[in-house]
């Protein structure tokens, strides 16, 4: 099916599931402990080995040598592969690190080497045997202030409108303030893990942690030159992804290695001190930000320029990604600059780009507002804009920031806030308000189903996974609603190459294309039901199938009637530009003495158009809301500049935020439908609640202190130096 | 077999080196199966029971074998998670003779004839124990990693407020301790979940509470 225009009235805007709250149907599975994830598959394959990594123990180098005599020696061992073992292995879809092969280190706790035993025991004592002699590279730099120091100014810029510097002259008030953000872990509770069959060397079966089917399933074929039809994936549960689990990682290359060269199936989940430094991260940014303003708040120049750390070949985070569309301005020069430095591969986490670019654009307008005596919620408003202000010929497919901010500071209470900070206190409390908003686009993908319906039974098959986003839910909620069954009617069978390709879950396209692809399956398997009972025009409802005065149930269908079908996007959707927006507002506590920062409620408006199930997209919104509290607060993946590596490599020195840091949480959605984003008129939540959360608290804290800090994590030693004396 | 597949090989055939380890493996078992019964070999293993849900499993452990690894790698009892092994996470907390541990951070030979209950010995879908309804109804997890854990500490929880058991945020030590939003937060903390459910698990936990109380 093509979605070629924008859709009219349709099905989903009376619907009876889609749009309404429902319980995960996966949650029963998921509360028991009997949803299997990828390194629990005892059911699928006898025989399983364990395999363990050995990681590189330098930034970057070459390995001179390795002994392996001990490991291969010790109790329970079967095999033992070494980088130096074989060739370099081609590189996956977007991975910039190799993987495993050869001599060349590029980063820290690259996987040197796979131990493979009959026990975990074993093969953890193994490679811990394991020794190898390294040549190191060049002293390198780690100081990305110092190079964007160098770069900035330089380079053709990414975006440019009208002249900025005849902006900031004649401009009534001026912002130009440097921001930095730390490198951050994706952490999720789940390590990265794969089990793979590759015992006779031919077809390769992969049981696997991954949001991804279909790119990592070709990403293997690449890796280790076969051919994909080889290659079957399985990843129906996955703990976590926020984006580390998008590509192929080392977990299944060493699995499949190690499966190879000890001809059985081998399991490897990474150990949690490898996942920070052998797997992927949001990359650190250093931001300087420009705002011009006339007296009455409208923007004239924003010049928004940052860099951030990639190895070479990589993307980085640029921090300026929501930069072009944010706001009206008269003028604009954006520049994201890339230096390459062997740190771990810098890749994509959950916003990648605007979660950390938020926290310099929408500190800045604090900042602005605060310049101009004005109120920061007014500022946003009077900035806002309907079409693309990089690209004025292109409207946006429906923007409701305006009204975001409106509803958020009425339910929050914002008119109690005091615009001088430093006014509150409660004890040794300081208390502040701050709010932010939030811009994340939104893309559409292609995405395939397979609609079956077999003696009354309705099982959707499509290779979509659910990362915790309620995949499963929303998808049976959708083919449901098309086919006029209840919910537990349907079958949901996810995350597996044997099914249609789907959109994946990514870049927050995952539900807003998944469902127009179940959609369009389904309405194919109405098609086909009606065809074969000779039913002209049939409806579906209340689980029959209706024609004229013909009626039989779909329960009473024998036999079985199958349809594949996939949404694709038409290119009418390039004539307008897609996005979600919200505003956050947040108020702090922090203490006088120690400045202890406590956000003690949260609300935060949502314009993401129809939200499928209420239920999952708040959790979603709280879900963002509570890492971006732990990011602007306490994550900081520590570089150590000396050996170049991630020093707190563990969930004991990276601290994200836990129960005790998260108070209230309000998350109101606008009742919106966006007739050009898909046929369900929904688009993507999940990343919209890590934009502008983290500036919201920062201008909080700020609020609440009168210290303003540009430095994130919003650590208690960058506030200590400015609090006011202890009374 | 001939690989099919040819890696480029620097030093030495994948496949060479495959028939090498495995002729050492092999020598490498004739040895072990000499020392069996040796004082060396049966240091390296204990013969341990465990009651698990109800059951009694006889079992030989690898000292090294942790509680957590037992349940999961020898009894298939994979509801018991994994996420950091190193007691930073609160995905492997089980219940060990009514209390609640890290089971990654125990040996599984420190537990002889200890008494175990896992996610599993909560209940199963269509029988859910109330704690694990309330999760669903709360919505309280997304991708469910951390949720048996979260679900084990959230039982002790509200027991051991129950016990008197203070906690840092206790600020009476002498009166009766309140189920509070507070105490509840604060001995959940050792249970992190990455997706950010923490304000439905206490929805959850607190509407139990209330309703056992
Ligand atoms: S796995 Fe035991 S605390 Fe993390
Ligand atoms: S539900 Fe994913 S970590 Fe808690």
């Amino acid at each position: 099916m093509e979605f070629n225009e924008p859709a009219g009235q349709n099905l989903f805007d009376n619907a009876r599931l889609v749009g309404k709250p429902a319980a995960r149907i996966d949650g029963p599975l998921k509360v028991s402990g009997l949803a299997p994830y990828a390194y629990e598959r005892h059911d699928v394959v006898e025989g399983q080995l364990y395999g363990y990594p050995v990681g590189a123990t330098i930034s970057h180098g070459r390995i001179l040598s390795m002994d392996v005599e001990a490991a291969r020696a010790a109790p329970g061992v079967r095999a033992v592969v070494t980088t130096l073992d074989i060739a370099p292995l081609a590189l996956g879809m977007l991975n910039v690190a190799r993987l495993f092969g050869g001599d060349e280190v590029q980063h820290y706790h690259q996987a040197i080497a796979v131990v493979v035993a009959d026990s975990f025991e074993q093969a953890r004592a193994a490679a811990g045997l394991i020794t190898a002699e390294y040549a190191t590279g060049d002293a390198a730099d780690f100081d990305l202030h110092a190079a964007f120091e160098r770069l900035q100014g330089s380079g053709d810029p990414d975006t440019l409108v009208g002249d900025v510097d005849t902006a900031f002259r004649s401009a009534a008030a001026v912002v130009d303030q440097m921001y930095h953000t730390a490198s951050i872990s994706h952490a999720a509770m789940e390590p990265h893990a794969s089990i793979v069959d590759w015992s006779d060397g031919e077809r390769m079966r992969v049981w696997t942690s991954n949001q991804m089917i279909n790119w990592t399933r070709g990403s293997i074929a690449t890796t280790f030159g076969i051919d994909p039809e080889l290659v079957q994936l399985e990843s129906p549960y996955v703990g976590g992804g926020f984006g580390g689990k998008l590509w192929l990682r080392a977990d299944a290359v060493l699995a499949a290695i190690g499966s190879r060269a000890a001809g059985a199936p081998v399991k490897l989940a990474l150990p949690r001190p490898f996942v920070m430094n052998n797997t992927t991260h949001r990359a650190a940014t250093v931001q300087r930000v420009r705002l011009a303003a006339a007296s009455d708040g409208r923007l004239t120049g924003i010049w928004h320029e940052a860099a951030s750390h990639s190895l070479p070949g990589g993307r980085g985070e640029n921090a300026t990604a929501q930069t072009p569309y944010f706001y009206a301005t008269d003028t604009m020069r954006v520049k994201h600059h890339i230096v390459a430095m062997p740190l771990p591969e810098a890749s994509d986490m959950r916003a990648p780009g605007e979660a950390s670019g938020h926290m310099g654009l929408e500190v800045a307008m604090d900042e602005l507002a605060e310049a101009l005596e004005m109120d920061p919620v007014q500022l946003r408003i009077v900035n806002d804009t309907q079409v693309n202000p990089s690209e004025p010929s292109q409207p946006f497919s429906e923007r409701n920031y305006v009204a975001c901010l409106e509803t958020g500071a009425e339910a929050f209470g914002w008119s109690d806030r005091s615009a001088t900070p430093g006014q509150r206190r409660e004890g040794q409390w300081l208390i502040g308000m701050g709010m932010a908003g939030a811009y994340r686009g939104t893309p559409v993908r292609p995405s395939g189903a397979r609609a079956i319906l077999e003696n009354g039974r309705l099982i959707i098959e499509t290779d979509m996974t659910d990362i915790g986003t309620g995949s499963y839910t929303v998808l049976a909620q959708t083919a449901a609603e098309v086919m006029g069954l209840t919910l537990d009617e349907v079958e949901m069978r996810l995350g597996n190459s044997l099914y249609p390709v789907s959109s994946g879950s990514g870049g927050q396209f995952g539900a807003a294309s998944s469902t127009a692809g179940v959609y369009a399956a389904c309405m194919a398997l109405r098609g086909e039901i009606g065809e074969r009972l000779g039913y002209d025009a049939p409806e579906f409802s209340d689980g029959l199938v209706v024609s004229g005065d013909s009626s039989q149930a779909l329960a009473d269908l024998q036999g079985r009637f199958e349809a594949v079908d996939e949404m694709t996007i038409g290119n009418f959707q390039d004539n307008y530009l897609l996005a979600t927006f919200g505003a956050h507002f947040a108020e702090v506590a922090v203490h006088i003495a120690t400045g202890e920062t406590r956000v003690r409620r949260m609300v935060s408006t949502i314009d993401a158009g129809r939200i499928l199930n209420p239920t999952t997209a708040r959790s979603q919104l709280i879900g963002g809301m509570t890492m971006s509290i732990g990011g602007v607060l306490s994550e900081e993946m520590a570089l150590d500049t000396g050996r170049g590596y991630f020093v707190n490599h563990d969930l004991a020195g990276y601290e994200v935020a836990v129960h005790a840091d998260i108070l209230d949480q309000e998350v109101i959605f606008l009742d919106t439908a966006d007739a050009v984003a898909t046929p369900l008129k929904a688009k993507g939540v999940g990343e919209l609640g890590v934009c502008g959360v983290g500036a919201a608290v920062a201008n909080a804290v700020y609020n609440a202190t009168g210290v303003r800090v540009r430095d994130f994590p919003l650590t208690l030693d960058r506030l200590l130096g400015g609090l006011p004396e202890l009374a | 077999m001939p690989p099919p597949i040819e890696f480029e090989l620097r030093r030495r055939t994948l496949l060479a080196g495959t028939a090498a380890v495995a002729a050492a493996s092999v020598a490498r078992l004739a040895h072990a199966q000499e020392q069996a019964g040796s004082a060396a070999s049966a240091q390296q293993q204990s013969d341990i029971a465990l009651t698990v849900n109800g059951t009694e499993h006889r079992i030989t452990v690898d000292n090294r074998t942790t509680l957590l690894d037992v349940l999961r790698e020898d009894l298939h009892l994979t509801g018991t998670k994994k996420g950091c092994d190193h007691g930073q996470c609160g995905a492997c907390t089980c219940s060990v003779n009514g209390e609640r541990i890290n089971s990654c951070l125990s040996l599984a030979v420190l537990h002889d004839g200890d008494d175990v209950t896992t996610i599993e010995g909560r209940g199963a879908p269509g029988q859910l124990d109330p704690m694990q309804a309330a999760f669903v109804s709360h919505d309280a997890f997304q991708c469910g990693y951390c949720t048996p854990g979260q679900i084990q500490s959230a039982h002790a929880v509200i027991g051991e407020i129950r016990a008197g058991i203070p906690s840092h945020v206790t600020s009476d030590l002498t009166a009766v301790i309140e189920l509070t939003e507070a105490e509840i937060r604060e001995r959940m903390s050792g249970n992190i979940c990455r997706c950010g459910a923490y304000s439905n698990i206490l929805a959850a936990i607190t509407e139990v509470a209330e309703d056992q109380a």
